[in-house]
C-alpha cells in the first residue's frame, strides 16, 4: 500500500489530494503508467513528465527511482517559493 | 537556526530585531523580504499551497548546507502560506555571520534554493476571475548551478 499525493495543478487536475493504492510497480515510471492506464484524467496530469516533479517519503527524487519500501509518493509542478 | 511555515502573517522588523541578538561574535546580518507582486494592477491575490512536512524538511536541509558552506553564526527563514493579498510580506530569510560577504552570499543561496527546492505553488486570483499557476522560471533554476562548484 502506498500513499499518493498530488499537488497544485496535478491536484487539481485528477481532482484530489491524496489516495491510497494498492500497486506492483517497481519503479515510478511504473506507478505512473498505471495511473495513466486508470482514467483520462490521470492520463491528463501525466501527459508530460517533464513538466512534473515526484517525492519519496518526501525527498525530491525521479522518475526512474525504485519504490521499494516507500511509503508516501508525491508528484507536483515545479516549485515556486520564495 | 529557525525555519518557521505558517498561514499567519509576521513582522519581519520585529523578527530581525530578534534576531541573533546578544550575540557578540557576529559581524554582519543580510536579510530579505519577498512580497506580493501585482505588475499588471489586476491580482485579487496570490495563495500558496505547500507540502506539510516536506516543506519543512526541505528548508531545514536548506539552511543546514548554506549554514556549513559558510559558517554562519545563526539562520532564519520563515515562508507564508494560504491566501496573500498583494504588498503583503510572503517570506524572509536572515543570515548571520561574522564577515558581511558570508551573509550576502547565505542570504542568496538560501533564496535560490527556496525558489526551487521547496515544495510551495503560487496560485494568482485576478479580479477578474481567471487563475493560473504560476511557471517555475528557467532561470530560478540556473540560479542554482552557480552554487555546485
Amino acid at each position: 500500500m502506498v500513499e499518493v499525493m498530488y499537488f497544485a495543478w496535478v491536484r487539481e487536475r485528477i481532482g484530489e489530494p491524496r489516495e491510497k493504492l494498492e500497486t506492483q510497480a517497481s519503479t515510478v515510471a511504473e506507478l505512473v503508467d498505471e495511473l495513466r492506464a486508470r482514467e483520462p484524467r490521470y492520463a491528463a496530469a501525466f501527459a508530460d513528465l517533464s513538466a512534473l516533479r515526484v517525492a519519496l517519503d518526501q525527498e525530491l527524487s525521479d522518475f526512474d527511482a525504485p519504490l521499494k519500501g516507500v511509503r508516501e509518493v508525491a508528484f507536483f509542478p515545479p516549485m515556486t517559493g520564495g | 537556526m529557525a525555519v518557521r511555515v505558517q498561514s499567519e502573517p509576521f513582522d519581519p522588523g520585529a523578527e530581525l530585531s530578534g534576531f541573533a541578538q546578544d550575540r557578540t561574535d557576529i559581524g554582519a546580518v543580510v536579510s530579505f523580504t519577498g512580497l506580493v507582486r501585482d505588475d499588471a494592477g489586476t491580482l485579487d491575490r496570490m495563495e500558496i499551497e505547500h507540502y506539510p512536512g516536506m516543506t519543512e524538511k526541505a528548508i531545514t536541509a536548506i539552511v543546514d548546507e548554506a549554514v556549513q558552506r559558510w559558517s554562519l553564526a545563526d539562520a532564519l527563514v520563515i515562508h507564508r502560506h494560504g491566501p496573500l493579498a498583494p504588498g503583503e510580506i510572503i517570506m524572509m530569510v536572515a543570515a548571520a555571520a561574522k564577515h558581511r560577504v558570508a551573509a550576502f552570499e547565505a542570504a542568496e543561496f538560501l533564496m535560490d534554493y527556496l525558489k526551487s527546492r521547496a515544495p510551495f505553488w503560487k496560485k494568482e486570483f485576478q479580479r477578474d476571475g481567471s487563475t493560473d499557476w504560476v511557471d517555475a522560471k528557467v532561470d530560478d533554476e540556473d540560479a542554482l548551478k552557480r552554487w555546485s562548484d
